[in-house]
């Protein structure tokens, strides 16, 4: 390792639950968590403050960015639009649960290889939007640029770029993670 | 060090792991979410808080009154905190408006106050509780408005001096007698760095002692202004960056978050932290100011430029300073005859400041559209009429050279590449079915900067090698490439050098900003690594002139000593900050390139798509083409926002930027952006620094917008110049043979 800044372990200080918070109980990257939260609360902010699983980022708490961008229920949601409480019962997968640093997910190691980002702030969304959006074509659900709905889907270029465009790289890294997703596509 | 002669051969020229591609070191923390940036700090300063800042709903005028007592009484609340009980507040040298307004307002959004409280969402409707009794002032917030009567900005530090014109022969007679001229006036909006990670900071006191975990590009800075705010002495603040996501300049400074931060912190005596909501941060934080620029070119009818004029006009805060859009003019072309200056214009919108490429990018913008109109009016290939006018010299100041310039072969490799030779000179009349085709070209300049730069540099007993600097990686990748310079001299891998970034109990290094970064920084790290190599040398008693460090061991004649060996009585630590002399002023340095752009037109709708984009770059060694090349890919699209989309919509009624979040402020997505091509010449540039090295970073940006612009006005034929070029400004032009097109279309279609 050559970056000495990565923390080896949180300080745990679980703050009690405010009053007239709500109970929930989700699954998240295979662990199950039982919490408490203020009805406000965000399942973006659920991982990022309650659950310390800080990969998932906030770019602008509004939908509009895609940096939050996790898969609950097989499907990819922008966290940030969407009330923790609405999650019981639900499957999700963040960055974290895609793999780690000594065991990176196929596409992690394509961005790395094809240096698919440069600030790193909007990558985990960019990486847990393309592991959907392959699962996307692979299941055959078209896309605005899709020329024949019926036909199987191939993940071409304009189909990825397409797809991808909920997903803003203001490092404008964006030649770079099309390379990278379509090695793993064609792997 | 001080490097005031150009480098000889050094230990960098080995070239073993420096200007090799390298994976970013900090990639797999990167792609895992392992990468902890300000926000994400649960790691320290356990017990933190919440803040929420509240900003002013007017541009200009004062408050009244500020009504706190509901928001403090709200569940889950610890503080609030106005001007009226923050205590006595200074201002960092580098802000133009303070960060808490009161009673005073600078401009719209400016942070009124800062709520404290055990969650998110309570700090957040506390702050929606907060009633401020606004009185509005008159402010100006027009810039066409103001730019007849704005005064000439003088450059000169002594403002006792009238502001002229830079003045070269006698650029009206010129004019007058050149038998082919341009007179054109440009202008390019307020852009917004829209940054993906938003101002963030965690402040912790400890008694007198201040800790922030924040995201910063300049971390000397943010220490220096932090203080000099909240009046507390240097030595007690702590300042700490090490992943930063984004800045293009937008972090440059000491902003509100921080401030808010801190302030909140001591009021609840907890540890705080503060996001700036994304709606916040177009009109609380800096921004591009728009300009408006009149450009005069006249040249003999064989292509020579006989005189250029530019003439840029922006505006600012009181006390702001201008869009240095001219800077390029006075190096880029030659031409005797030369009138150039910027005027500045007082505008009570949020405060105006450096983004990336300040001055060149948004003055490029505008020459670059120039250069190829005049090239129209010529006759001339728009590659070639650059080629014509490119000079050796700095044109103010003849004799005084580039310190390497390779213009020309930019174009002409570029030209090549692009197949350039396939345009049709002719406008609006390359077709592809329904799309209008064009080509474009501009040239790419930025001036090479080095900043003082230091760092400390330990081989421990392990052998590993440490930089400690407080560089910062803005994504830049200087993690990776000071990684390689420290493993280049010291003849180490590159996984056994740590790196550690972005804190200010580290030597003050250049910090990231103008391209000066890579440079810079990894200059000091050269400087400090002689000091080791010399200490190193020094105890394995051998002349550190003659010894090689190589493959973890140091050779001197027939002795090789494995480095671990050199430490076995403890770890060896070297300090040493890179000075510059005046090679600079000897020779002008700078960086070159050319952009490339292909862009199809939409003859129906107007819709611009850019299809091809290449970057031909001649800026030194490249340290780490992996990572450099991302540097310019992310620049050219930064460039294609500034050319189809980005712009900061004014509105001059109550004097804030309407458009302030990713919806409303377009920047570009995947699906706008081609595969790019970048290509670096081969140069090392020994009187920059003994890296060789120059920015890269910037010249990137430099003259993509116009590349872009001129692809689609030779689809077109219609000329925009007023950025972003939007379908809106050209629909209606688009010329009547494509009209007379467009009806045949949709009759054949209804048929
Ligand atoms: S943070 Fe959710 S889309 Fe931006
Ligand atoms: S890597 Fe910085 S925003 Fe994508």
């Amino acid at each position: 390792m050559t970056v000495a800044a990565i923390p080896t372990k949180s300080v745990r200080a679980a703050p009690s639950p405010p009053p007239g918070a709500m109970p929930l109980a989700l699954t998240i990257n295979g662990e199950h968590h039982r919490v408490e939260v203020d009805p406000r609360t965000t399942l973006l902010d659920l991982l990022r403050d309650h659950l310390r699983l800080t990969g998932t980022k906030k770019g602008c708490d509004h939908g509009q960015c895609g940096a939050c961008t996790v898969i609950a229920g097989g499907k990819r949601i922008n966290a940030c639009l969407s009330l923790a409480l609405q999650h019981d019962g639900d499957k999700v997968t963040t960055i974290e649960g895609l793999g780690t640093p000594d065991r990176l997910h196929p596409l992690q190691a394509a961005f790395v290889k094809h240096d698919g980002f440069q600030c790193g702030y909007c990558t985990p969304g960019q990486i847990c939007s393309a592991v959907a959006v392959l699962g996307e074509i692979k299941a055959g659900i078209p896309s605005h640029v899709s020329a024949d709905l019926t036909a199987p889907m191939r993940a071409t270029n304009a189909e990825v770029r397409e797809r991808m465009s909920g997903n803003i790289c203001r490092c404008g890294a964006y030649s770079n993670i099309a390379e990278a997703i379509a090695e793993v596509a064609a792997a | 060090m001080k490097f005031d002669t150009p480098a000889g051969i050094n230990p960098i020229d080995r070239m073993k792991v420096v200007g090799v591609a390298h994976d970013r070191v900090d990639g797999k923390f990167k792609t895992t979410g392992m990468a902890p940036y300000a926000y994400e700090r649960h790691d320290v300063a356990p017990g933190q808080l919440y803040g929420f800042i509240l900003g002013s709903a007017i541009a200009k005028g004062h408050i009244a009154a500020i009504h706190t007592t509901h928001a403090e009484s709200a569940p889950g609340v610890r503080a609030v905190v106005t001007y009226a009980n923050a205590g006595k507040l200074g201002k960092g040298s580098k802000n133009t408006a303070n960060l808490l307004a009161g009673p005073e307002i600078e401009h719209y959004h400016q942070a009124v106050a800062i709520v404290v409280a055990d969650t998110f969402e309570a700090a957040r409707s506390a702050a929606a509780l907060i009633d401020v009794d606004y009185v509005r002032g008159t402010g100006h917030f027009d810039l066409a408005a103001a730019a007849p009567t704005a005064p000439l900005h003088s450059e000169d530090k002594d403002k006792s001096k009238p502001a002229v014109l830079d003045r070269v022969g006698d650029f009206e007679a010129a004019f007058a007698a050149a038998p082919v001229t341009l007179d054109a006036t440009y202008t390019t909006p307020d852009e917004a760095h829209a940054m993906m990670e938003p101002f963030a900071t965690v402040a912790s006191w400890s008694g007198d002692k201040l800790t922030v975990w924040t995201s910063n590009q300049m971390i000397a800075w943010a220490h220096d202004d932090l203080a000099q705010t909240l009046g507390i002495a240097k030595e007690n603040l702590r300042v700490n960056s090490p992943f930063i996501g984004g800045g293009f300049g937008g972090k440059l400074f000491l902003r509100a978050d921080a401030v808010m931060a801190a302030l909140g912190a001591k009021a609840a005596g907890r540890p705080v932290k503060v996001a700036m909501t994304r709606p916040m941060m177009f009109n609380n934080s800096t921004h591009r100011p728009a300009t408006i620029q009149r450009i005069r070119l006249g040249a003999t009818r064989g292509g020579k430029l006989t005189s250029i004029s530019h003439i840029s006009t922006s505006g600012n805060l009181p006390d702001g300073s201008p869009e240095t859009a001219t800077a390029q003019t006075k190096l880029l072309y030659a031409a005797p005859n030369r009138l150039i200056g910027t005027r500045l214009a007082v505008l009570d919108l949020p405060e105006g400041n450096a983004m990336r490429a300040p001055g060149e990018a948004s003055g490029l913008m505008a020459l670059e559209i120039a250069m190829d109109e005049m090239a129209e009016k010529l006759g001339m290939d728009p590659v070639e009429f650059r080629i014509v006018n490119d000079t050796q010299e700095d044109p103010e100041k003849p004799g005084r050279l580039f310190s390497q310039r390779q213009l020309i072969r930019c174009l002409r490799d570029g030209a090549a590449r692009f197949d350039w030779s396939a345009r049709n000179p002719r406008p609006g009349n390359t077709r592809d079915g329904d799309q209008l085709i064009g080509l474009g070209v501009a040239t790419a300049f930025r001036n090479n900067l080095n900043v003082t730069s230091g760092a400390r540099v330990r081989l421990g007993h392990d052998g590993v090698v440490t930089v400690e600097t407080d560089m910062t990686d803005i994504g830049t990748g200087s993690y990776t490439i000071i990684a390689q310079t420290a493993a280049e001299m010291m003849g180490v891998p590159l996984d056994r050098v740590v790196v550690r970034l972005g804190d200010s109990s580290f030597p003050v290094s250049a910090g990231s900003g103008g391209q000066f970064g890579a440079g810079s920084s990894t200059s000091g790290v050269y400087a400090a690594c002689v000091k080791l190599r010399e200490a190193i040398a020094q105890n394995l008693g051998v002349n550190s002139a003659d010894a090689v460090f190589e493959d973890g061991h140091v050779r001197s004649g027939n002795r090789r000593v494995a480095l671990a060996d050199a430490v076995r009585g403890g770890e060896i630590v070297a300090e040493d900050t890179m000075h510059w002399g005046d090679l600079d002023k000897e020779y002008q340095q700078s960086t070159f390139g050319a952009h490339f752009v292909e862009v199809a037109v939409d003859a129906f709708t107007g819709e611009i798509r850019v299809r091809r984009m290449l970057a031909v770059c001649a800026a030194g060694r490249v340290l780490n083409p992996k990572t450099a090349r991302s540097q310019v890919i992310g620049a050219m699209t930064m460039g294609v926002g500034g050319a189809l989309m980005e712009e900061l919509a004014v509105d001059t009624r109550f004097g804030f930027f309407v458009n302030h979040d990713l919806a409303g402020y377009e920047v570009p997505v995947h699906a706008d952006i081609p595969h790019q091509e970048v290509i670096f010449l081969d140069e090392a540039d020994d009187k920059v620094s003994p890296m060789k090295a120059k920015g890269i970073g910037e010249l990137g940006l430099c003259g993509v917008a116009a590349a872009v612009a001129n692809a689609v006005y030779n689809a077109t034929g219609v000329r925009v110049r007023d950025y972003p070029i939007t379908l809106d400004k050209h629909l209606e032009k688009l010329p009547a043979l494509i009209q007379a097109l467009t009806i045949r279309n949709v009759c054949e279609k209804a048929k």
